[in-house]
């Protein structure tokens, strides 16, 4: 659905060049929900800038619904930028112009009747679950309600792909989680093939496919969300999923020497990390059985991304100390993660 | 009732059908020049805004060259623009006296200012609705049309009322080189003849047509913004 060729994009000249996207190539399929993950400065904005040509690459192709947008002419782009929704952070609707002149704006010009378009603005007020809204004026609505305008004004023209520029990032939790299912909700129904641009690990794991990783301009790593989320290679992966699990807080426990993770001789803290798809096997239970070993789960942290659990739990081991050895060769065994954090074996 | 007002300021009295006559010239002048001002200032504001560097329809050129001969014609004093002017108001307009010969050099002497008024109206949009308008698949005209000067109505109606005040004094200064207006009237009875009540008189009839200005200005602001 979208393909983006060896895209690069630079601002400015000479010295002062800034790379913003560097030779960046990425397969989009038809009715996915794709998610582009980055740090500020990154160059993620800039990236889905590029694909209906807000930013016209320095470099590079792109080609969406089978047109290479980098070829058309300025009034052919503006024709297929019709097919392209894209909502924005700060929502940007127009101030002077109620809900209703806000989502009628793109179909002015589009062949429609004034009844026609009275008719499908409010379908798609209704789509988006604020259909009593439509003569209020956009200050007098939340943030949230704003976001479900922008998407009911995007979605005007019948796009095939949305485009969402960190549309999640100035709402609360709450308000986020309603957006996202409402996105989902629209993909499941419309087919709508959904590209999401965020810095938070949260949005990825609610509700993307598959997700690529930006740093400096470039992706340096993609995948299916899980996988990424079990096994990140890259240390700005590493770094994006430990801002979303609890399990780091271990560390500043043990750091502050915390009595929960003060330790009798013999035992040790170890953080264990469920890589595979499907950890159906009780591995606690059974190294705790088998090698009659305590373990004393402090915390856990566990999340379904894409269907499957992903996760890990942190957990003092206590016992002989043969048995607590072979109960941690047990566990990497299973394909369990572990790390041990903090070790009394020694102690005595 | 007119005895009191004799009284109170018997010069005003004597001269009450120049007075008119020059509270008309004023107003006409304000108002040609003003409309004239209005439709070339908000040209040219638009004109600066998309051509700027990373605007809709940039054009390096055009933006300078529009930028450069705004500044220029702002950095004139009026009084000096006036008689640069005249050749041209006599070419176009027939004469450079009376209310006809005033409209050019007033209209030199606003335009510049309001298409800074303009452009600075139109910079405080958010950029962003720019953007969102570009996403959608509008051309430059609709985006000038349908977001710039439509979401810009209040900002515009501010630059508009803070112009027509300082176009209300231009006209008092067009008056001294044969314009006419309430200016010229209170400088010829008021200070050539030290009549004071003239003075007064023409200061409260300029203040009171600041404030219906400005009232109208309030109003058209108050019910654009939502």
């Amino acid at each position: 659905m979208i393909e983006l060729n060896h895209i690069s994009k630079d601002f400015g000249a000479g010295r002062r060049q800034v790379h913003a996207v560097r030779d960046v190539s990425l397969s989009i399929e038809k009715g996915e929900i794709f998610g582009i993950i980055g740090f500020s400065g990154a160059g993620k904005s800039t990236l889905v800038r590029c694909v209906n040509l807000l930013e016209r690459p320095t470099a590079g192709t792109v080609t969406v619904d089978g047109r290479e947008l980098t070829a058309l002419s300025a009034k052919e782009l503006r024709q297929a930028r019709r097919k392209i929704g894209m909502i924005f952070q700060h929502f940007n609707l127009m101030p002077s112009r109620t809900v209703f002149g806000n989502v009628a704006y793109p179909l002015r010009g589009s062949g429609l009747s004034k009844a026609e378009i009275r008719e499908k603005v409010q379908k798609l007020l209704d789509l988006v679950e604020i259909g009593d809204k439509a003569d209020a004026y956009p200050r007098q609505l939340s943030g949230g309600q704003k976001q479900r305008v922008a998407i009911a004004r995007a979605l005007a023209n019948d796009p095939s792909v949305l485009l969402c520029d960190e549309a999640t990032s100035a709402l609360d939790p709450q308000t986020t989680k309603a957006i996202l299912s409402l996105i989902k909700h629209l993909n499941e129904t419309l087919g709508i093939t959904v590209v999401v641009i965020t810095h938070e690990m949260a949005v990825v794991k609610e509700i993307c496919g598959r997700v690529a990783v930006m740093e400096q301009g470039r992706v340096v790593e993609q995948g299916e969300a899980f996988s990424i989320f079990a096994k990140p290679k890259e240390p700005v992966t590493r770094s994006f999923i430990r801002t979303t699990s609890n399990l780091q807080k271990i560390e500043e426990l043990i750091a502050q020497d915390s009595p929960i993770v003060r330790l009798k001789p013999g035992e040790l803290i170890v953080r264990l990390n469920y890589v595979e798809r499907s950890p159906s096997e009780p591995v606690i239970s059974e190294a705790s059985l088998r090698y009659g070993v305590v373990l004393n789960i402090i915390f856990a942290d566990i999340e379904i991304v894409q269907g499957a659990p992903i996760g890990g739990t942190v957990a003092i081991i206590g016992g002989e100390r043969e048995k607590v050895t072979a109960a941690v060769k047990y566990l990497i065994e299973k394909n369990v993660g572990v790390e041990v954090l903090k070790d009394a074996r020694d102690a005595d | 009732m007119r005895e009191t007002l004799i009284n109170w300021m018997p010069h005003v009295m004597e001269q009450l059908p120049d007075l008119w006559e020059a509270l008309a010239d004023t107003l006409l002048m304000v108002l040609w020049s003003g409309a004239v001002s209005f439709l070339l200032g908000l040209f040219l504001g638009v004109l600066l805004t998309v051509t700027k560097p990373g605007a809709i329809l940039e054009n390096k050129p055009l933006y300078q060259t529009v930028d450069k001969a705004v500044s220029l014609f702002r950095s004139i004093p009026f009084i000096i623009l006036l008689t640069w002017v005249m050749p041209l108001s006599r070419a176009l307009m027939g004469t450079t006296l009376y209310v006809r010969g005033a409209i050019v050099p007033l209209v030199f002497g606003s335009v510049p200012f309001f298409s800074r008024q303009v452009e600075s109206a139109l910079a405080e949009l958010d950029h962003g609705l720019v953007e969102a308008a570009l996403s959608m698949g509008s051309s430059p005209w609709e985006i000038i049309f349908r977001v710039y000067l439509r979401e810009s109505v209040a900002a515009i109606a501010r630059g508009t009322t803070i112009t027509l005040v300082s176009l209300l004094n231009l006209t008092a200064m067009a008056g001294v080189v044969g314009a006419g207006g309430l200016g010229d009237f209170a400088v010829r009875y008021g200070h050539d003849r030290n009549w004071a009540d003239i003075t007064n008189v023409t200061v409260v009839l300029l203040v009171l047509i600041v404030c219906i200005i400005e009232f109208i200005g309030g109003r058209v602001v108050k019910k654009t913004t939502h």
